[in-house]
């Protein structure tokens, strides 16, 4: 059986809709919203701030240090469970090398840089959904950044290649491939590539090169949502 | 092939191209790649001349060397002081750099009849190392201990805004309010005021500046908000 119809009537490059808002947290020192579908991820970064445990410190330069979380009443109730776990512990880290080689925080030594992702609403590409968040949220901080990251997860569906998976698509019964990727939209650089599944290496390509597509449209709502905190546009 | 995408106030998103061409020359909260000039920070463009700059709109106060800031003595010690003054690390304030006269430790009695926990003091970053440590002084015009009166936190981004062109802005506040108003780098607003009404206009028109420093035509709205409030 082939999959020529998107479950949720998309067309196969198609994202599902978006919507972001930059400055929803009072009291970080920058902060944002990224919805995408059904997916809802918050972003609030701190900092620069003392670091402790005081080991952590590096007298060279800040550290970024991310921490993802799903919220307790998020997901459907199956396979995985909102809270902290190794899985939310590895996806912190894979945000935090994701937003990293855009950030210079050389500038403040021994600080750290907290961001703090929540997922409110989960329906796949949360990861995604947390670094596009993120990197909003830490350009309204203010810090120096070489450019934006919008990240997408493109994949194989049956036999159709996909951008932008929902969990209906992911948990496909004959099979599906799953790819999370976050990419600096100007250069078409890549930060984080995982997958889950199998793919042929022509598939692997044309797929990185749907999610470069991707996030140069994930990136025109994140400029939009920059903008609009400041009425301009 | 000189090419300018932008205009001067405009406001700029990490990864935007500015322009194009060897022409223009990257100041600071951009960069160069190729012959393009990109954006590196959120914020206002100052474009002079062929110089393009981003003036960031938000950021926490990152000490330098000659700013006057305002802090809080958070710890006392035997021969020096720690000092808030909002960035990540508290600064240092050495006893020699105190007071103009002589204080003798030997005497003995405590550092805190100087300056004492909790209170707030007007200073000057005197030293920053290489790992930011910073060290503030007392030794300067205008440095002193701020007594009553109330602090206010705002964006330090913002405070050239407040303080307006050689200090338009906040003669302003302080003529129409008769507040007395003293200004740190880091944002720290103190006001002080026999009438404790004055002090509520001062601080009410201080946070509309902070909410909106980035808008043209800022003078005239204060302004108008001043003379409204004023007359209330």
């Amino acid at each position: 059986m082939t999959y020529d119809k998107r479950s949720d009537g998309r067309k196969f490059d198609e994202l599902r809709p978006m919507e972001a808002k930059v400055g929803v947290i009072a009291r970080a020192d920058g902060s944002a919203m990224f919805k995408i579908g059904k997916t809802v991820a918050y972003a609030a970064v701190y900092g620069p701030r003392a670091l402790h445990p005081s080991h952590m410190r590096n007298p060279e330069t800040g550290i970024l240090r991310c921490n993802y979380n799903m919220m307790s009443f998020s997901g459907s109730g199956e396979r995985v469970r909102p809270g902290p776990s190794r899985r939310s512990k590895e996806i912190g880290l894979v945000t935090e090398k994701a937003l990293l080689p855009v950030m210079d925080i050389s500038g403040f030594p021994n600080t750290v840089v907290d961001v703090f992702i929540e997922l409110l609403q989960t329906d796949a590409g949360t990861r995604c959904a947390g670094i596009t968040a993120a990197a909003l949220a830490l350009a309204d901080a203010g810090f120096p950044m070489r450019d934006l990251v919008a990240a997408v997860s493109v994949g194989k569906v049956g036999d159709k290649l996909v951008v932008d998976l929902s969990k209906e698509e992911e948990d496909y019964e004959e099979g599906a491939t799953d790819m999370p990727l976050a990419i600096l939209p100007r250069t078409g650089e890549v930060t984080l590539l995982q997958m889950d599944g199998n793919i042929s290496k022509d598939e692997l390509k044309e797929l990185v090169e749907n999610a470069k597509k991707a996030a140069r449209k994930i990136n025109e709502v994140q400029i939009k949502a920059l903008k609009d905190k400041y009425g301009v546009n | 092939m000189e090419k300018l995408n932008i205009k001067d106030k405009d406001l700029a998103v990490p990864g935007e191209e500015l322009a194009e061409g060897m022409e223009y020359l990257p100041s600071s909260g951009t960069y160069r790649e190729g012959n393009k000039i990109i954006a590196a920070q959120l914020g206002i463009i100052s474009l002079n001349g062929n110089v393009i700059k981003i003036i960031p709109l938000s950021g926490r106060y990152i000490p330098r060397v000659g700013d006057v800031v305002i802090g809080r003595v958070t710890n006392v010690g035997f021969n020096n002081w720690f000092v808030d003054i909002g960035y990540a690390y508290e600064a240092v304030l050495p006893l020699k750099e105190a007071s103009s006269e002589y204080i003798d430790v030997e005497r003995g009695g405590s550092l805190s009849k100087y300056y004492d926990f909790g209170d707030y003091i007007m200073c000057g970053i005197s030293k920053v190392s290489r790992s930011m440590a910073t060290d503030v002084s007392m030794r300067g015009p205008g440095l002193k201990k701020l007594k009553g009166g109330k602090i206010i936190r705002i964006a330090p981004s913002k405070v050239p805004r407040l303080i307006g062109k050689q200090g338009s802005m906040i003669n302003l506040i302080k003529d129409k309010t008769g507040c007395r108003i003293s200004v740190g780098q880091n944002g720290w607003v103190w006001i002080q005021a026999e009438d404790p009404k004055a002090e509520m206009i001062a601080t009410h028109v201080i946070e509309e500046i902070n909410k909106k420093a980035h808008n043209p035509g800022l003078t005239d709205e204060i302004t108008n908000l001043l003379s409204k409030e004023t007359q209330k």
